[in-house]
This record gives structure tokens, sequence and C-alpha cells, in this order.
């Protein structure tokens, strides 16, 4: 038999794969279970093609490494877990106010602090998207299996480098360690998108200046063009402001430049929704426990459905809405104390019931009993 | 299980469980590739081990299906393999009602059901190939021959594409070993044994 095509891949695996994939071509990171097969395999297939592969001395130095790297023109990723990401929350931010592009994976275990190592949580949701200070904005994906960490990775790169912006992937750890069958598509068929360079001379540069798109242009350096990045808020031409009539615009700016897209960066997957009664919201690993749960409760004459949420923030207002308008009971999994259901009641607007089913032992949610919850609600 | 041998295939849950070290997660890897890759059905393969780099309970499960697969881990298990009384004992609480138990006879005295499989997967290794170590292997022939999940080909395709260069004969015998024990074994069966009832059931 020829060679097949399909592999058996680890969900960590096919984010390094989906990172190659779209063009990563320098990783700085510092292993840390359940994250460190990411770092693992990019330490081998970084250096096979000649693109640097360092293992920094801890996580603060890794992203801070990987904004450098950025701003030289690299395409950059690093991985972490829990404890690894609350370190890199400063320089997160520090990426953001400079408009670094920047994919941060986060595989999601047990914490606060160092918590369950080796076992599943869904508890940094609310950290992705709030982690640093200061108000900003946050893109965050987050997948549900092994074909979804490839193609959710290159999705990741692709926005860090058209909004010039971190994005974050968070994973679990059911999700990184689960091996699936995948075919994965040929280079060819994958869309890559790099960030824009400037037009002008360095002369005329002004680095911050934007065009209707509200993102900056900004050169990589080394290559003649000079401006100053700095993590205070600043001017068009890179340096530190307080004139509320340069802050104000440069705020809208970070927004904006994310938030007049909010429709393009809605990820969701609809499972039987269309005659649904009842609908299951679930991300992660819990969104293959809801999976399972449409499909048996389907059996047992239960008119359920399922939308998985593949990016969480921005949060998908519209498809959510859309998915309470007309059910009788929506429930949200997660293995965490309620920090997606917050948001759904926060957008559902009494339109329905909203209950959550939090789960924090270590383990997954399992289909029986999100079908538990639901007779239970009846 | 009664549709094994009709084309498609349901959902079957496997799980593989020992102690760290009796090569349990490389098992569960060959499984799943043999499923996957050569008989081209769908899987999804879960692990679960401690600290440890020797001892400790280890399992591996793996999902092989016709139909895409949703929930990765098991529920309710269709084939249970125990290489240690520790594993035997935490691991075999959701098990189906007919599941298929396969043990090593000597290093699990009670096993959770009298109708389980008793196969000496380590002491065969041990005296018959010199190499205790691909007990693993040897138990991947068993599950082959008892339960038809998976073929002979893929999995010998599987396991042949995984292991270090220059042990290919020697995992080919494991395998040819492990399917042995499982047709002796259920030639001496009596009539109402595990092992013919479950192939029967085949």
């Amino acid at each position: 038999m020829a060679k097949p095509r399909a592999q058996l891949l680890q969900g960590n695996e096919a984010i390094a794969l989906g990172a190659l994939a779209a063009g990563c071509n320098f990783f700085a990171g510092y292993p840390i279970t359940p994250a460190s097969e990411i770092t693992e395999r990019m330490s081998r297939e970084m250096p096979a093609r000649g693109y640097p592969f360092i293992q920094m001395e801890d996580e603060i130095a890794s992203i801070g490494c990987c904004i450098g790297g950025s701003l030289a023109g690299k395409k950059v990723m690093t991985a972490t877990s829990g404890p690894g990401f609350s370190l890199m929350q400063e320089n997160l931010g520090y990426a953001c106010i400079a408009e670094v592009p920047l994919v941060v994976v986060n595989v999601m275990r047990g914490g606060p602090s160092t918590g369950l190592p080796t076992n599943v949580a869904q508890g940094d949701v609310q950290q992705a998207r709030w982690g640093t200070h200061g108000d900003h904005p946050a893109i965050v994906l987050c997948p549900a299996s092994v074909a979804q960490c490839y193609e959710l990775t290159i999705t990741a790169f692709n926005w860090a480098e058209r909004f010039r912006t971190p994005v974050v992937l968070l994973s679990d750890e059911v999700v990184a360690h689960m091996r699936e069958k995948v075919v994965l598509p040929e280079a060819h068929e994958v869309e890559v998108i790099d960030r824009r360079q400037p037009t002008v001379p360095p002369d005329w540069y002004v680095p911050y200046k934007t065009d209707g798109s509200l993102i900056p242009q900004l050169a990589n350096l080394g290559e003649g063009y000079r401006y100053h990045v700095t993590g205070l808020v600043h001017d068009e031409r890179g340096f530190p402001t307080r004139r509320p009539d340069e802050v104000e615009p440069f705020y809208n700016r970070l927004f904006g430049k994310i938030s007049r897209h909010f429709a393009d960066l809605e990820r969701v997957r609809a499972v039987q929704l269309d005659d649904a009664e009842m609908v299951i919201i679930a991300y992660g690993c819990t969104a293959r426990a809801a999976a399972a749960a449409v499909r048996i409760g389907r059996e047992r004459g239960l008119k359920v459905g399922m939308l998985q949420l593949m990016s969480i923030w921005p949060f998908p207002r519209r498809p959510v809405e859309e998915a309470l308008t007309g059910k009788r009971l929506a429930l949200v999994p997660e293995l965490n104390m309620g920090q997606i259901s917050r948001e759904v009641k926060r957008v559902n607007d009494g339109r329905t019931q909203v209950l959550r089913h939090g789960k924090m032992d270590g383990s997954m949610i399992t289909p029986d009993e999100i079908l538990g919850r639901l007779r239970e609600a009846k | 299980m009664s549709e094994k041998q009709a084309q498609t295939l349901g959902r079957v849950e496997t799980r593989l469980a020992g102690s760290g070290g009796q090569g349990l997660l490389l098992a569960g890897l060959v499984l799943a590739e043999a499923a996957g890759l050569y008989d081209g059905r769908e899987v999804a393969m879960v692990q679960s081990y401690g600290p440890e780099a020797r001892g400790g309970a280890s399992k591996a499960e793996v999902i092989i299906s016709d139909q895409a697969i949703d929930y990765p881990l098991c529920t309710r298990v269709d084939l249970f393999l125990a290489l240690t009384q520790e594993a035997a004992d935490a691991y075999c609480w959701d098990l189906k009602p007919n599941a298929w138990i396969i043990v090593d006879s000597d290093l699990v005295s009670h096993p959770p059901s009298s109708k389980a499989v008793r196969l000496p997967f380590t002491a065969a290794a041990r005296d018959k190939l010199k190499k205790p170590m691909v007990a693993n292997v040897v138990a991947l022939g068993a599950i082959a021959e008892i339960t038809g999940v998976i073929s002979r080909r893929g999995l010998e395709k599987a396991l042949l594409a995984r292991v270090p260069a220059g042990t290919e004969a020697l995992n080919k015998k494991a395998l040819a070993l492990g399917a042995k024990l499982a047709r002796d074994a259920a030639g001496q069966a009596p009539a109402e044994g595990p092992a013919t009832a479950h192939t029967e059931d085949m």
C-alpha cells in the first residue's frame, strides 16, 4: 500500500504543523505540560527549515523574544499553559498596544497557579480576554478537534498578520493530547495572509498613520525605516503623547481596526439546530461531549442541537443570538464555573432560559451529564 | 457487536490499561493507526498516565468507528485489555455487558469477570521470544485474533511502520505469537467459554 495521506496526529502536533503551513518562521518558548509537544515538534521542524527555534529561560522571555522577532518581520508563535500564560500577560498587552502580530497558544489545564498540571480545564477563558491590564481588543480562537487545531492555527496567524495584533489560540489538555485521523491540505490549498508593508520611501514614512483600514503599515526593523516602538500611548510618529486629541483617536483606532470586522471574526459550527427546541452552546473539548449528547439525545427523541464556538473573543454575539431565538432552553457546559455561560446570558436578553453546567474536578464533561442536565431542566 | 462482520462498524470503544513502561501508549498508537490508516476507519485516541517514567497506572483509549467520532473518550467500553491487577481494578467499572475482556493471566489474578480471556502475554514474550518488552505486541496480536475489530494485515503494517528499524522480525513474531495464544485458548475453552462465545458473536 502506498504511504497513506491520512495521518494520526495529536492536537498539539497539528498546531505545530498549522503554524508551519501559515508561514511561521520564528518560535521561542518554554516547555510546559500540556503544551510541551508543540515546543518539542517545533524544536525539530524549525531548524530543519533553517528557521530559529529558541528555548528561552521562561515564558516572559519567550513572548518578549517573539515580539522582537515579529518586529523584525518574522511570523512568530509561542506556546504555553496557564502558569506561563499568566507570566506572558504583561507582554501580551505590549504586543497589543505596539500592534505586533503574534500567535500565543495557551493549552488550558487546571488552575489557578500550578493547579492540576496534567488535567483538563477551561478556566482561562476570561483570562484570555482580560488577562492583561487596560481595556483592549482581543481575538481568541478555540479548537475542539485535531483538524480544527490545524485550521485555527492558520486562521490565528492570518488574523494576527492582517490586524497587527496578538491572537490567542486557546486549546485544552484533551484536545491537545487527543489523536485523530486527519488529512492535511496541500500547501497550495492553504490561504496565507502576510502583513502589509510600507509603500512610501523611508523619508516620507509616518509609521502609525493609517489609511482607511485603521491598520498601520509598520516596516520590518532593519529594512531602513526608522520608527519608535513603545508600550506608551503614542502619536502617529510613535512617540508618547498625553494629548486627549491624540489619545482618543489612538484608542478608537486600536479598537476600531478589529470591531469593524466583528462579523468576519465569528467562527461557529451549528449541529442539528434547525428544528431544535434545546440548544447546547459549547467550545473546546466540551463541544465533543455536546455533539455526542446531541447524537444520543436525538436517538431518544429529544429535539436538541449544538452551537460550537470556535471563536470566543470577540464573543460571537450574532450567531449566539440566532441560536437562542425560539429555543425553550439553552445549556452551556464548561470546565469552569460559568465563564462563557455568563456571556451567553448577557446576549440572551430574555430570549430563553439559559442554564450553566460547570464542572471542575479535572475530568471531561460526559455526554450523559449533559443529557441528565437537559432532562432535569425539562 | 453482532454487526462486526458487516461492512460498517459502529462505535467500538477500546481501552488498553496497565502500568507505565508496559508499552500501552505504543500499543494504542498502533491500534489506532491500523484501524484509521490501513483499515480506513475513523479513530480517536486519548492517553492518560502519571508523572512516573515507569510504574503508575497508564491507559490508552482508542475509539474506532465508521462514523465521525464525537466524544473521544470511552463511555461504555467494548474491549478492555488489562496487563496489571491495578489497571484491571481501576478501569473496569464502565465496561459494557459482554465486552471483550482480555487480561495477562500471570499479572492479573482477579479479572473483572469470569468471562475474561486470560492469556500469558508477558510470560510468552519472555519465554518464547526472550524479550518481555514485546508483551504489548503479543497482546495486540491476540486482540486482532479475538475481536476482529482490526484486520491482522492492517495491524502488521501499522506496527512495522512504528517500531525501530531492526526489530521488525521480532515484532512480527510477537504478533503471530499473540494470535496463536488466542487461537489455542479458544480451542481449549469449553463451549460457552469466553473466547469462543465472543468469536461466535462476531
